[in-house]
């Protein structure tokens, strides 16, 4: 017999509940999953109005109120500003789902979305007597390359030297940031000697108007079915899945890995620059450091809850401009603070995700006797 | 010593993975002072229900007894507490640690023990069960054979009583695996209970006392090895009497199709891999590569399929040197590769995409520009699910949910259907049951008289010696030799891989 060195005693203390893998899911399921996590985040944020002594129901009428029913003046009102928020997230999120769709993490679309705007708003303050369609096709263009440019630069030193491309792209848009911060104090962009801000656009550099709204709608929607296109029916959407799924059995089909990478990371910093194009000459008619609004981190969100699919986002992001939109008015009327607003949108988010879990992990309850 | 009573009784057992019964109602029972072979075709479940044995998984219904009374396993912890240790396929060892900071890593005690007291219990132990092995020599600098002795003593020195060994032949050379059996009968006379999961029959024939076949998840029955035969076990086994031999059909062979001269092929580690490797392979010939696993077939394979870095030497495909040249280039040329990994699907398939999108992989180029067209690859799948007869609930299923066998055929099917010259295969039949691997055989014969030139890099050295036309052996990345399949044996063999060379003479094209 061999004696024991090392003496445990048997553990016979029964872990009642463990996670286990599930057996992928069948799609009516999941799209029912989703839509229980949806309602109960909606019953949680609930409890969390209530809390603050509102009444959550009307909260919630507000919320929905605030993001479509407009002044009596212009009852598209509120609709169009819904939409203006709508239009660069829907944009900046299908750019960034090319680069994850290839496992290519872009943290930057901030800074791509910046560095378009600057080179759109270089044409808009320095060739403003050009005529307005090629001023309009060179900015788009600008935009597109600047944000093009930006992508490029951690990409290629991602295929040539392999560096994190997550801290790269992340800390490029600070650059981006400080770039535009830079420009406010320089003669020629500078409006006024002694202010920090750029200059405002003339008429001829703003974006043609549909429907109340600058003409990016239209732009966003038909890059919808683009980008649904290019990614499913395409053979550069082909290569983009294979390179995302495994590099290896990418290069072994005889694929340019490093080509596709950066191929893929330039279109996905054009889109987002074409978005910060879109914003400074629809919305703002000027660039500052605010031109984003934050849409591309709140974009990686999008991509993701959607499973990088451009009509999901569409309709993710839709959700998320009407309440951003709508939490505001309900902020000025209720009188609550708009931390609340930040916190009420936090815990639907914390909801889609933990739905996440549940497609793909289950809860299992173990029931088994012990001797002792 | 307490001979003979039963150390661990399994009752029942049943395990579901989603909708694979894994393990179907089990029952098995294995004694002190016995080897027991669990044999039974990859995908049986035999490694499942060990598994649950070493706490990794839990049953789902079910009743375990050690020594007679019922036990729960919740986890490995547990299951070394109850003396039982499993020795993986994959070793799971510490490569810059010595080996008795192996065998001492992992375990309860606070304090490290001391360690002279540490190395004399390691010697101890080996003494005793006839192991060898340096307690100070650091693990990569050992070769596989030595790794699973650190593997076997660390579960020792935890006082395992119960031991498991997962597949431990796989990886080791004939005269290794004598050396094992010797061992592990050793351990048996000192009253250990020793479970040996196999799917080889020579080797339950040899070593075992008792034998549990599994098929499909179920147990089919227990029979004594001095009472069965080889033939018997495999009926039980396969479920059906199976013909056990493999063709080899003589061909017109088209001299020279490739010629690989004095390669040198870089590893991932920057050293040589492939050192100073010469020979030739003619169209309608299979050329068989025996070696240890990590000898340096990856990168063979991957330099002629243009992925690794040639770093001297020459490859001349039909006269014409590919060295240089891109992957895209040389499959265009006609040399297809398919490769299975350990984790069979790493290279050569997408996961996560269906049956279609894998054979679009090598054809995804062909047609009209931009668009993708699914039309031709979705037909190529169905018709290779009927041919192959694979086995998956439609065209649309991602691989990954396919068994091994129907994922190795998909693979294989893909390269075959490129109509390629040259054909290398590697490990092509890597984890597939009988039936399976035969229609892989036959496959590849099948090019063969095609006129297909092809290189198969295999681990079964009877499979070798029955298919192949000539086997090249090679060792730490060099050649040893190159034989005639006819007129080698599995010894010779066996000391080439261990890195014996053989003069070159009779084996030239034969």
């Amino acid at each position: 017999m061999v004696e024991s060195t090392v003496k445990n005693k048997p553990n016979t203390l029964e872990m009642p509940i463990r996670i286990a893998k599930r057996n992928e899911m069948g799609r009516k399921k999941v799209i029912l999953l989703r839509i229980a996590t949806f309602a109960l985040a909606i019953i949680a944020g609930g409890i969390f109005i209530a809390a603050m002594g509102q009444n959550p129901i009307e909260a919630y009428k507000l919320i929905l109120k605030g993001a479509f029913v407009g002044s009596q003046r212009n009852p598209l009102s509120s609709i169009q500003a819904t939409v203006i928020i709508f239009v660069p997230l829907l944009i900046v999120s299908i750019a960034l789902s090319f680069a994850f769709k290839m496992k290519f993490w872009n943290i930057g679309g901030e800074g791509q979305m910046i560095v378009g705007a600057i080179f759109a708003s270089y044409f808009a303050i320095f060739h403003s007597n050009l005529p307005h369609i090629v001023l309009i096709l060179l900015m788009f263009f600008g935009g597109a390359l600047g944000g093009a440019l930006w992508a490029l630069l951690p990409t290629l030193f991602k295929v040539r030297f392999d560096t994190n491309e997550t801290l790269f792209t992340l800390m490029l848009n600070y650059v981006a940031f400080y770039i535009v911060k830079y420009l406010e104090t320089l003669t020629g962009w500078r409006a006024r000697a002694g202010f920090a801000s750029i200059k405002h656009f003339e008429d001829n550099a703003k974006l043609l108007k549909v429907g109340g709204v600058h003409i990016g709608w239209i732009l966003a929607l038909l890059l919808i079915f683009l980008a649904y296109f290019y990614l499913n029916h395409t053979k550069q959407g082909y290569e983009i899945s294979v390179v995302g799924e495994s590099q290896a059995t990418a290069r072994y089909a005889g694929m340019n890995v490093r080509r596709i990478i950066l191929r893929t990371m330039i279109i996905s910093g054009a889109v987002c620059g074409i978005a910060g194009m879109i914003q400074v000459a629809g919305i703002d008619y000027t660039l500052s450091t605010g031109v984003t609004g934050g849409v591309g981190f709140k974009g990686i969100t999008v991509a993701w809850l959607a499973q990088l699919n451009p009509f999901i986002m569409a309709l993710i992001a839709a959700i998320f401009s009407i309440l951003e939109k709508g939490s505001g008015v309900m902020q000025s009327t209720l009188k609550i603070s708009a931390a609340a607003t930040d916190v009420l949108q936090g815990i639907i988010l914390f909801f889609f995700l933990g739905g996440e879990f549940f497609t793909r992990y289950t809860f299992v309850i173990t029931k088994r006797r012990v001797k002792k | 010593m307490q001979a003979k009573n039963t150390a661990i009784k399994l009752k029942g057992i049943t395990k579901v993975f989603g909708t694979v019964r894994a393990n179907d109602d089990i029952d098995f029972d294995v004694k002190y002072g016995e080897i027991l072979a669990l044999l039974g075709e990859n995908g049986s479940g035999k490694t499942t229900l060990m598994n649950m044995l070493s706490g990794i998984y839990q049953p789902d219904s079910g009743e375990i007894y050690k020594d007679e009374s019922l036990i729960s396993i919740n986890s490995p912890k547990d299951s070394f507490a109850h003396g039982i240790g499993m020795i993986h396929q994959h070793f799971k060892l510490v490569d810059v640690l010595t080996a008795a900071e192996n065998v001492a890593m992992g375990t309860k005690s606070k304090k490290l023990e001391r360690k002279s007291a540490l190395s004399a219990r390691i010697k101890e132990i080996s003494r005793r069960f006839g192991l060898e092995i340096d307690p100070d020599k650091k693990v990569y600098d050992m070769s596989v054979s030595e790794k699973q002795t650190v593997e076997i003593i660390k579960v020792l020195y935890r006082g395992a009583r119960i031991l498991i060994l997962d597949e431990p032949t796989a990886v080791l050379t004939p005269q290794e695996i004598d050396k094992l059996f010797i061992i592990l009968r050793k351990m048996r006379d000192e009253g250990c209970a020793i479970i040996i999961i196999t799917h080889k029959l020579n080797e339950v024939m040899a070593i075992s006392d008792r034998v549990t076949i599994l098929r499909k998840g179920k147990s089919v029955g227990t029979v004594n090895t001095n009472e069965t035969s080889a033939r018997e076990l495999t009926e039980l086994m396969v479920g059906k009497a199976v013909e056990l031999s493999i063709d080899r059909p003589e061909t017109e062979k088209e001299k020279n199709l490739l010629n690989v001269f004095r390669l040198f092929v870089a590893g991932a580690d920057g050293r040589n891999a492939v050192k100073d490797m010469s020979f030739d392979l003619s169209g309608g010939e299979v050329l068989g590569v025996a070696g240890i696993a990590g000898s340096g077939q990856k990168e063979l394979c991957e330099a002629i399929a243009g992925l690794a870095d040639v770093t001297g030497g020459t490859i001349l495909f039909k006269n014409e040197s590919i060295v240089g040249k891109t992957p895209a280039e040389i499959i265009k040329a006609g040399i297809s590769m398919s490769f299975i990994p350990e984790d069979r699907l790493g290279m050569g398939l997408v996961a996560s995409m269906d049956i279609t999108h894998n054979m679009l992989l090598k054809s995804y180029k062909d047609g009209k520009p931009v668009v993708l067209n699914r039309k031709p690859a979705k037909e190529l799948a169905l018709s290779l699910i009927d041919r192959l007869e694979i086995s998956t609930p439609g065209v649309t299923t991602p691989v990954r949910q396919l068994s091994g066998g129907n994922v190795q055929k998909v693979l294989l099917g893909r390269e075959i259907e490129s109509k390629p010259s040259l054909l290398i295969t590697a490990y092509p039949v890597r984890g597939l049951d009988i039936n399976s691997s035969y229609t892989i055989y036959d496959l590849i014969n099948e090019q063969k008289k095609k006129g297909v030139a092809v290189l198969f890099i295999g681990e079964d050295l009877d499979v070798l010696l029955e298919l192949c036309d000539r086997i090249m052996v090679i060792c730490h990345g060099e050649v040893m030799g190159i034989v005639n399949a006819g007129e080698t044996t599995k010894e010779e063999l066996g000391l080439m891989m261990a890195g014996e060379r053989r003069m070159e003479a009779e084996g030239k094209n034969g």
